[in-house]
């Protein structure tokens, strides 16, 4: 085993990179959860948002259309889930599974005969002088716009809950449907948008994933990202900056894991693939005894009556 | 305007409407999706539906139907009880892979031993493999209120990593030439779930499947632990008054959905599938989630689904070999299934109604 192998500043570099994918999920759905719904479809969107970015930036040659395209089509598969529990008053958890498992099919379909391409390539941030600097260079400068979309994405998704107006509202909503709709708020309007918005990030991040991350499409590549963007939302008690430190976490753990691979550690393989799943779990477990600061009317259907 | 006023009871009429009418809702827009990919879509549905019941071929796919929907069944079985209770195992796949693991291993233990003990063994191994794999969210929850749904499906990724490491270390076949995967069970008479009568299709899982369902429908009907889990499910604040410990209900349901989870892996690595390898787990853990939901969460109704489910399955096979369809399109097909369900549902709990609201 060789760990001199591994090299800190990439390592650093290539745990940004890791993270965004998550990230980015992890803040939709985190505004879905804000205002009261569970949206467990996120590994449904995810995966098409990959195949829809895949598809489009491949026919047009645009990675940015083809990030277009990815939340477009997430958007619009979370419109499912939307009809169905916000009109159709279905069970969320039951819903959320259906458009998992939807989207896992939807996405194989969708892709057929895309495997095996290279997608053109994401622009990266390169600006003289900075990007060359000697290890904060590659670090702060060095990487493709959509980790800087994501950073910026938690940034303002903090400030619209914290300091807007519409940001409040979206809270009150998720805190107690039946008294925002009291107070002439529309309950049912804000979580569709809600939903929409989370569906368009878990579209973004699968497409990063199959765009930037690996980069290519194969069946079921998200594997299983979208369940941990929904286990990061738990971990950052609904908090914008923690999703970023979760996230950072997260794809620490993964780069490390891997990196450890390639250096020939004397653990399997296969236990080292296992350890991004089961530090979830542990995060999971450490962070589940503060229950309070779940919106307080997360999962609940509501039926306005009058 | 459309709006929707709350019946006072769930209506029974439409209780066993609504899954007819979400199949075929679903065989509509399901030709409507085989049209778009550029097949007849009346062929397609009637080789999925009619071919493997009627066709000319379906003495050899009869049998299948038992195959394929013993393990539905049984994991479905298990999950409803959690299902009604409101504690979701989503995890059955990873429960599936560790009960096969568990039933194979035990039995690979004995080898080239032949004795009668053996499959019981096996069977008890591989429902042991199960429970414990559903254990880890069940004590999690109730010891620091862990969510349950990401945990058991945290544990599918972890089952399946574990699958690939024994199918190229442990278990691994010696007289294998260096390819993965286990030892053949089905050559291994001890070991081998073979089929009860020959030529139907019908093995030892699919008779834990039958006893499973008579088990649940005595269970929830007949037991005062099934009226607590329907309590449960319906009036949370009630039953935590009538006395009925949550914890209680938590371990239950989980450690029995991955007891049965457990015990569709063991059958199926002993029986139809006859080996451990790394691509041994095909999805049932998370079509029986389908299979719960369209069954109603009701033992009967979970027995036809399941039934129904497999037919998807082998009807599916066949239009991928003779009309080309891809695989994807099935999957797809089934997911469509559990929403148009899920969509239709609501006129269970409440009633349409047109034009404007009177003043009340």
């Amino acid at each position: 085993m060789d760990l001199s192998a591994i090299n800190p500043v990439l390592l650093v570099a290539s745990l940004m990179v890791a993270a965004t994918a998550v990230m980015i999920a992890a803040i939709g759905e985190l505004i879905v959860e804000r205002a009261g719904v569970l949206n467990l479809g996120v590994e449904g969107m995810m995966i098409t948002g990959a195949i829809c970015g895949f598809a489009v930036a491949v026919q047009t040659g645009s990675p940015l259309l083809g990030f277009v395209a990815a939340a477009g089509g997430g958007a619009l598969l979370s419109m499912l889930f939307a009809f169905l529990t916000q009109f159709a008053l279905a069970n969320q958890v039951a819903s959320g599974l259906a458009l998992t498992l939807f989207g896992l099919g939807l996405s194989a379909l969708l892709g057929q005969g895309y495997q095996g391409i290279k997608p053109p390539a994401t622009p990266r941030l390169d600006i003289p002088m900075l990007s060359d600097l000697p290890v904060v260079g590659r670090i702060l400068f060095g990487h493709d716009l959509m980790v800087y979309f994501g950073l910026a994405l938690v940034a303002a998704t903090w400030a619209f809950l914290k300091y807007t107006r519409a940001g409040l509202v979206l809270r009150a909503v998720g805190e107690n449907h039946d008294a925002a709709h009291a107070l002439g708020y529309k309950v049912i309007r804000i979580r569709v948008m809600a939903i929409a918005f989370g569906g368009a990030c878990a579209g973004l991040g699968g497409a990063y994933i199959s765009l930037i991350r690996v980069p290519q499409w194969t069946e079921g590549m998200t594997a299983g990202i979208g369940w941990i963007a929904l286990a990061l939302v738990v971990f950052a008690s609904w908090k914008p900056w923690r999703v970023l430190l979760g996230a950072y976490l997260f794809g620490g753990v993964t780069v490390l894991q891997l990196n450890l691979q390639a250096a020939g550690l004397a653990i399997p393989v296969e236990y080292l693939s296992m350890s991004p799943y089961l530090i979830t779990i542990l995060v999971l477990v450490i962070m589940s005894a503060d229950k309070s600061r779940a919106p307080a009317s997360l999962g609940r259907v509501f039926h306005a009556t009058h | 305007m459309v709006r929707l006023e709350k019946r006072l009871q769930p209506s029974a009429v439409f209780a066993w409407a609504t899954p007819v009418m979400a199949v075929i809702a679903t065989m509509i827009f399901g030709g409507l999706l085989f049209a778009a990919l550029g097949k007849d879509p009346l062929v397609a549905i009637r080789t999925i539906f009619w071919d493997p019941l009627f066709g000319q071929y379906a003495f050899f796919y009869r049998p299948q139907l038992l195959v394929k929907g013993g393990p539905l069944i049984l994991i479905a079985i298990g999950l409803s009880l959690g299902f009604r209770a409101g504690i979701w195992n989503i995890g059955a796949e990873g429960q599936y892979i560790m009960g096969a693991i568990c039933g194979a291993g035990a039995g690979l233990a004995f080898y080239p031993l032949e004795a009668w003990y053996i499959f019981p063994i096996m069977v008890l191994a591989g429902a042991l493999g199960g429970w414990v794999w559903a254990m880890i969210p069940g004590v999690l929850k109730v010891k620091f209120g862990t969510n349950e749904i990401l945990v058991s499906l945290m544990l599918v990724y972890v089952a399946e990593q574990f699958l690939a490491s024994v199918s190229l270390g442990l278990l691994k076949n010696p007289q294998g030439f260096g390819f993965p995967g286990s030892r053949n069970l089905q050559q291994y008479p001890s070991a081998h779930n073979a089929e009860i009568f020959e030529g139907t299709g019908m093995h030892w899982g699919v008779a834990a499947a039958l006893i499973a369902v008579i088990f649940a429908y005595v269970l929830l009907s007949r037991h005062q632990l099934g009226y607590h889990i329907r309590l449960t499910g319906e009036a949370p604040r009630a039953a935590k008054f009538a006395g009925v410990s949550p914890s209680r209900l938590i371990l239950f349901c989980l450690g029995i959905s991955g007891a049965f989870a457990g015990l569709a892996g063991m059958f199926e690595a002993s029986g139809p599938a006859g080996q451990i390898t790394i691509d041994f787990n095909t999805g049932y853990g998370f079509t029986a989630i389908i299979v719960a939901f369209l069954g109603r969460l009701h033992p009967v109704g979970i027995l036809l689904a399941g039934l129904l489910m497999a037919l998807t399955y082998i009807g599916g096979e066949i239009a991928q070999s003779s009309l080309g369809l891809p695989s994807a399109a099935i999957q797809m097909f089934q997911g469509m299934l559990l929403f148009f369900l899920l969509a239709v549902d609501v006129l269970t709990g409440y009633r349409i109604r047109f034009g404007q609201r009177e003043a009340a």
